[in-house]
């Protein structure tokens, strides 16, 4: 490995900070952050929800999170009828700009060859249950669209700023594997149940 | 191809690690092999379909055996010896036989990396094709076998679904992954009801939606 970085380097291919550039944009700078604030404006401005479910990839791009692997986003909401899921079965496409890099488990054998075999198995494997009265769908991202799910906004956070929401969005719920769950605690002078 | 990478519906391939605080890079080579295999590609001497193909088209046992980031390191050195970046010699050696070809232009720096990131590189097309299907009507997926790049999954091939959304005209895979033009065509968003792929084990609401092309859909009988 080392040995191909040097030769590349020596032949003038690559540019060895555009290397250290590109680990660290995608290792410390996009993430799961981004698709977090995405999901908690549409948890709190319907108008920014419609043209986010209308047109992803604009809706997206006012926040400044455009291009590669991103460049033509599709949104799918959860609700109390339907749960969505994301999977690639070929490879591991995965929407860059709002969640980072795809953890290794979505690039893995056991999750591409299950998630559209048995979703619900998947799910349970994560934690999660979907009652048999709510629809599954499973998305396979096998072309050149890139899918964000939008979890549903749990109960007990009423009243929360768009901030507060965005920091209880997980990336896993945003692929769909889990729920965002009801906070326990959301600050120390309000406690839920 | 009909490849161990197509693996949507088979068994046994174990449990899935769910940690939420796995790390996205297990050892520092991955983060090389990872920044490597897109600053080569910044070149434009390959596409990202002849990317994907050149990590799928190997024996299964090598595919599977392979960890993610060593076929992406594998598809790298495939692409940069068969476009003439570097040669096979220089692999082997780790030392340059000569100069990289003069007509490349220098490799971008971390300003113009930044930009080319946020730019992307879209594979919708302007080319105004007629769309050959509406929404909810009812598509056959066609049982396409080719030893060349594909992007229909074998588990919905010879399934009946409905066209559940156009996503507009896209680059067609299965030409632009070996050199054959980018066949502008639309791609659809396919719903199988998941019985109609698996059998009465599934649940009868769940549904699979898949990402298909013109070319790979006939009107369903």
């Amino acid at each position: 490995m080392k040995a191909l970085e040097a030769l590349l380097v020596e032949k003038k291919l690559v540019d060895p900070a555009s290397l250290d550039a590109l680990i660290d944009t995608y290792e410390n700078k996009v993430g799961p952050h981004n698709g977090a604030k995405v999901v908690a404006r549409a948890w709190t401005d319907p108008a920014y929800k419609e043209r986010l479910l209308r047109d992803a990839t604009a809706a997206i791009a006012e926040f400044g999170f455009t291009g590669r692997q991103g460049e033509d986003m599709i949104v799918v909401e959860n609700t109390p009828q339907v749960h969505n899921l994301v999977v690639c079965t070929l490879c591991s496409c995965y929407p860059w700009p709002v969640l980072g890099l795809p953890p290794v488990w979505y690039k893995s054998a056991p999750y591409r060859s299950r998630a559209v075999l048995d979703p619900r198995g998947v799910l349970r494997e994560f934690g999660t249950e979907v009652s048999d009265d709510v629809e599954v769908r499973v998305w396979d991202s096998t072309a050149e669209l890139r899918y964000l799910v939008l979890p549903e906004r749990p109960a007990g956070t009423e009243g929360m700023s768009e901030d507060e929401l965005a920091a209880l969005v997980t990336r896993d719920s945003m692929i769909g594997v889990t729920k965002v769950a009801t906070p326990r605690v959301v600050g120390p002078e309000r406690t839920l149940a | 191809m009909n490849g161990a990478h197509d693996m949507g519906g088979m068994h046994g391939m174990g449990p899935i690690d769910t940690d939420p605080n796995d790390p996205l890079f297990h050892a520092e080579w991955e983060r090389r092999a990872f920044a490597l295999t897109l600053a080569m590609g910044f070149h434009g001497r390959w596409n990202i379909d002849m990317s994907r193909h050149a990590r799928e088209n190997r024996h299964p046992l090598d595919y599977l055996g392979s960890s993610y980031f060593e076929l992406w390191l594998k598809g790298l050195e495939r692409l940069a010896v068969e476009t003439g970046l570097v040669s096979a010699e220089e692999l082997a050696s780790g030392k340059p036989d000569g100069p990289a070809p003069a007509e490349l232009l220098p490799p971008p720096d971390p300003p113009c990396v930044a930009a080319l990131l946020r730019k992307g590189a879209s594979a919708r097309l302007a080319d105004e094709v007629p769309p050959r299907f509406q929404a909810r009507e009812r598509v056959l997926a066609l049982d396409i076998t080719t030893p060349g790049h594909t992007r229909v999954p074998r588990y919905c091939r010879g399934r009946v679904g409905i066209i559940d959304r156009d996503h507009g005209v896209f680059i067609f895979p299965d030409t632009y992954a070996h050199g054959r033009g980018k066949k502008p065509q639309h791609c659809y968003s396919v719903r199988f009801a998941a019985r109609d792929l698996w059998g009465d084990a599934a649940s009868p609401r769940d549904a699979v939606y898949v990402d298909l092309w013109d070319d790979y859909l006939e009107a369903a009988p």
